[in-house]
């Protein structure tokens, strides 16, 4: 019989557990660390005072939120309004990278130049400033709601956004904005790439039956450049939802805002911390899963 | 059925077709050979605007192909191409690709497409495939589902560039069966290829193009047995 050191089944699975064991020891390590410092210092830890009153205001409100409710109510509206931004977002950046995307390959050299410079030069510049650019900039430089800029459905004044009688506020006006150009330019890219990846015979194949530009893009190639961009399009989604926490440089009370208030009216950092890395990680997960799952049904059938 | 009068190219400064003219009559089977190199499939992509050309004419079924977006639609729709590399769609089943510009182009019903569909599959071998994906099947397979694919559009004429190139030996034979059959029913056919088999018994007249001009042209008895000209025998001695 072999010696069990020189099996490669044997390694595979001690190589597991090695890393297991390691693991659980550095966050034992670290863990024990906090607690002890904490109780060095006498801090207590726990989330109790969550149910304390909040007593600040909050400007956008999804639903009946007053000073007098508790942190975990103030909590969930900052919740509410991150999802909201993030959601809005995502569908609007798509639309805005896919058009670009598309725009940056036609044969018509004027779009082909604006979509350049769209995404040269708005993915090279930080997003801190674009969001302050909408918000003091365009928004603020509105004029007043009587004078509302209106185009149908849709006008513009420094109350913000009004669309089919929803008033949507200045400031979560401003950060879609940059939070949706700003990444539609890294998703421009992507598809430019995803579809660059289709062989040229797909293209000529089509061509030859007569399919026409639309139709040869919706059908045979788009299809097919999913398959590339999807996953780094999963990228730019997390991307987004993440920048969203710089929604406090605008003052719109996202969920990273309301937390770090309430950590300053409580001082419970480590509470605080853990609660908004919990929430941002669970956002970013169920995008990643949705994503995934996505992905998987347009893989092609090889054998 | 098709005229093309001397029709020139370059590719930037290289010429690749320097005045080339050709006559296909109404279910006639031509073969062209050559080098590679020589232009040959240049020459019949241009004919449904796969490439464009800068002088001389090309009238397909009395619809000269011009920049008129129109006319390219038409032309297009009248005449179905096949490829060396098969092209097939790889996110779409056997069905789908074959029912896919019928649908769209043609705005058959989906009945009428897949029935039409269904017979050309069977007429290709390849009926049992239909629900199957062309990464599934064999290089033999996908030739014949994009036969099917080009037949379905109903097309005048169709154009085989290198069919069975990219194929194993063992898999030519199926996909020259399935040209062969469609020429005895009275196809027009443009095909380019090196098949001397295929060229010597299903092929009404041989061409052989060098250097982007064409240098003979002559029935497989004369093109086999008697060229005329010095640049075909040299041809022929290298590929027999």
């Amino acid at each position: 019989m072999a010696s069990f050191w020189r099996n490669t089944r044997f390694w595979r699975f001690a190589g597991q557990a090695i890393s297991v064991v390691l693991i659980v020891a550095a966050l034992g390590f670290l863990g024990n660390n906090l607690f002890g410092n904490l109780r060095q210092l006498g801090i207590q830890f726990g989330f109790n005072f969550l149910k304390s009153q909040a007593g600040f205001t909050i400007g956008d409100i999804p639903f009946a939120y007053k000073p007098s409710d508790s942190y975990n109510l103030a909590l969930l509206v900052g919740l509410l309004n991150s999802l909201r931004v993030i959601s809005v977002g995502i569908i609007l950046a798509t639309a805005i990278g896919v058009t670009a995307g598309i725009a940056r390959l036609s044969d018509n050299w004027l779009l082909r130049k604006l979509a350049i410079v769209y995404v040269e030069g708005l993915r090279n510049a930080p997003l801190l400033l674009q969001l302050f650019f909408w918000y003091f900039a365009v928004f603020l430089g509105l004029p007043s709601p009587e004078n509302a800029v209106s185009f149908g459905f849709i006008s513009f004044s420094n109350r913000g956004i009004g669309l089919l009688g929803l008033q949507l506020s200045p400031e979560f006006s401003a950060l879609l904005a940059g939070l949706t150009i700003y990444t539609g330019t890294f998703i421009a890219e992507i598809v430019r790439g995803g579809i660059q990846s289709v062989p040229r015979g797909q293209w000529e194949a089509a061509r030859s039956l007569g399919l026409k530009p639309g139709l040869l893009m919706r059908l045979v190639i788009f299809p097919q450049a999913l398959r590339a961009i999807l996953p780094p399009l999963s990228n730019q989604y997390l991307n987004l939802a993440k920048n969203s926490s710089l929604a406090i440089a605008v003052g719109y009370p996202d969920l990273y805002a309301i937390a770090s208030t309430t950590f300053n009216q409580t001082g419970r950092a480590v509470e605080v911390m853990i609660l908004i890395c919990a929430t941002y990680l669970t956002i970013c997960l169920v995008i990643s899963l949705l994503m995934n799952v996505y992905n998987r049904s347009v893989q092609l059938v090889e054998r | 059925m098709l005229i093309a009068e001397n029709v020139h190219k370059w590719y930037g400064k290289f010429q690749v077709l320097r005045g080339v003219s050709l006559t296909v009559s109404p279910g006639e089977v031509v073969v062209i050979m050559g080098p590679s190199g020589s232009g040959k499939s240049t020459f019949i992509r241009t004919f449904n605007a796969l490439e464009d050309y800068q002088q001389g004419r090309i009238i397909i079924d009395g619809t000269e192909l011009s920049a008129d977006l129109r006319n390219i639609d038409t032309i297009r729709q009248e005449v179905g191409m096949v490829f060396q590399q098969f092209n097939l769609f790889p996110h779409l089943t056997v069905l789908q690709n074959v029912t896919l510009a019928p649908t769209y182009v043609r705005k058959w019903s989906k009945a009428k497409a897949e029935e039409v569909a269904l017979q050309l599959l069977e007429r290709v071998g390849i009926l049992e495939q239909a629900q199957k994906f062309p990464g599934q099947l064999s290089g033999g397979q996908q030739q014949r589902v994009a036969i099917a694919r080009a037949l379905a559009m109903q097309p005048k004429i169709m154009l085989f560039d290198e069919p069975t190139s990219a194929l194993d030996p063992e898999m030519v034979r199926e996909v020259l069966d399935v040209m062969r059959s469609l020429a005895e029913s009275g196809m027009t056919m443009i095909v380019v290829t090196h098949e001397v088999g295929f060229a010597r018994e299903v092929a009404d007249r041989i061409i052989l193009m060098d250097e982007g001009l064409l240098v003979e042209s002559a029935s497989p008895i004369e093109f086999f047995q008697h060229p005329k000209e010095e640049r075909t025998r040299k041809f022929l001695s290298q590929i027999l």
